[in-house]
């Protein structure tokens, strides 16, 4: 089974990417993850641009998508929500919404900030966002407050709670995954 | 002098099955202070009556739902409304049937989403009457109102008042005509 990681944030040395890394390294048995890094790429969304053939960074990302069985973002949050170009991805893979590659699609949310809360207000806005797009998302949080202390210097997630409920989270992903490809035996 | 008259109180004898022209399944719910309706089809319906009793047994695809919208179509297939990945099919199944006159009460089992949650419909029949088509044709409306949070269907969204978006109680209808087969 194959995780897409995609992470909200584009800086080098993004908490939340390591979060996704994290999460890499709790996995259960048979699942890996592999980080999506296209996410500079994707045009802004423009209806005129929507075309047949995509733009090619959004074929890759619908591809990418479409590619894996479960997907796990981690999402800052700016100004209480989610990033613009998190969100302009998501516009355009959401497109044409009977047929977007995240329909039924098993998603996880976590977040990393480095203020106390961990962006759960941006990772509830992103839930919502993925729901309206008929996404399967999985219950459960990670929110990773004051990120810039949380992490080990191997990038491993140094506080034991928020590390089992990585686990826990990803777990869910992979549970809800297998019980859809049971479905489509 | 008084005038005797008789309330019908049985239903005409046969298997009776939905003609799909002229019968519609739908639903009204509340949305944004105005009325959101859409509607199911093809569905199956069929009244079976015989000496022993009657039953109506109803069933469509819960990929059959249509509304005028195709975005807002796509997302009452979504996990968020009918999830019909998990559970595509409705059904209703009657376990009890009452008719006084024109007046016929239903009560039954409606399989929403994977829930059943027992319902009670209420409605009208009128008389059985040759068909242009031949046969013989039987109107029937049933109604009911359900509360779609008792079938795991919570979906809500705050209007920009404070007032949630959408209502929880769905008004569910069957305009049958029913032909004998």
């Amino acid at each position: 089974m194959k995780v897409l990681g995609i992470s909200g944030s584009l800086r080098r040395d993004s908490h939340n990417t390591q979060l996704l890394r994290a999460a890499a390294e709790l996995l259960p048995e048979g699942v890996e993850l592999e980080l999506w890094d296209g996410l500079k790429t994707v045009p802004p969304y423009d209806e005129d641009d929507d075309l047949a053939e995509a733009p090619a960074a959004v074929a890759e990302l619908r591809e990418a998508i479409a590619s894996a069985d479960a997907i796990l973002f981690s999402t800052p949050e700016y100004n209480h929500s989610v990033p613009g170009q998190l969100k302009n991805a998501l516009d355009w893979a959401s497109r044409p919404l009977a047929t977007s590659p995240l329909r039924n699609k098993p998603v996880a949310v976590v977040g990393a900030s480095m203020g106390a809360f961990g962006a759960v207000w941006a990772q509830a806005e992103l839930r919502k966002v993925l729901a309206a797009i008929g996404a399967r998302v999985i219950e459960g949080e990670v929110a990773v407050g004051h990120a810039h202390q949380r992490f080990g210097e191997h990038g491993q997630l140094t506080d034991d709670d928020l590390r089992e409920q990585l686990a826990e989270v990803v777990d869910g992903l992979d549970t809800v995954t297998r019980a859809r490809d049971l479905l489509a035996a | 002098m008084t005038t005797l008259t008789q309330t019908q109180e049985t239903l005409p004898t046969g298997t009776w099955r939905e003609d799909p022209v002229h019968s519609h399944v739908g639903f009204e719910i509340g949305y944004a202070g105005g009325v959101f309706r859409g509607s199911f089809a093809p569905f199956e319906a069929r009244l079976e009556v015989d000496g022993s009793g009657a039953s109506i047994l109803g069933e469509a695809r819960a990929d059959s739902v249509h509304v005028l919208d195709e975005n807002l179509n796509a997302h009452l297939l979504a996990p968020d409304f009918f999830d019909v990945e998990r559970t595509p099919l409705l059904r209703f199944e009657s376990t009890e049937i009452r008719r006084s006159g024109n007046d016929v009460t239903v009560g039954g089992v409606l399989n929403l989403k994977g829930t059943a949650v027992p319902v009670e419909l209420e409605g009208t029949i009128g008389d059985a009457a040759p068909s242009p088509s031949g046969g013989e044709r039987l109107p029937l409306h049933l109604e009911t109102t359900v509360d779609r949070r008792a079938f795991g269907i919570e979906w809500q969204m705050e209007l920009p008042n404070g007032e949630p978006a959408l209502a929880y109680d769905v008004k569910l209808s069957a305009d049958l005509y029913l032909v004998k087969g």
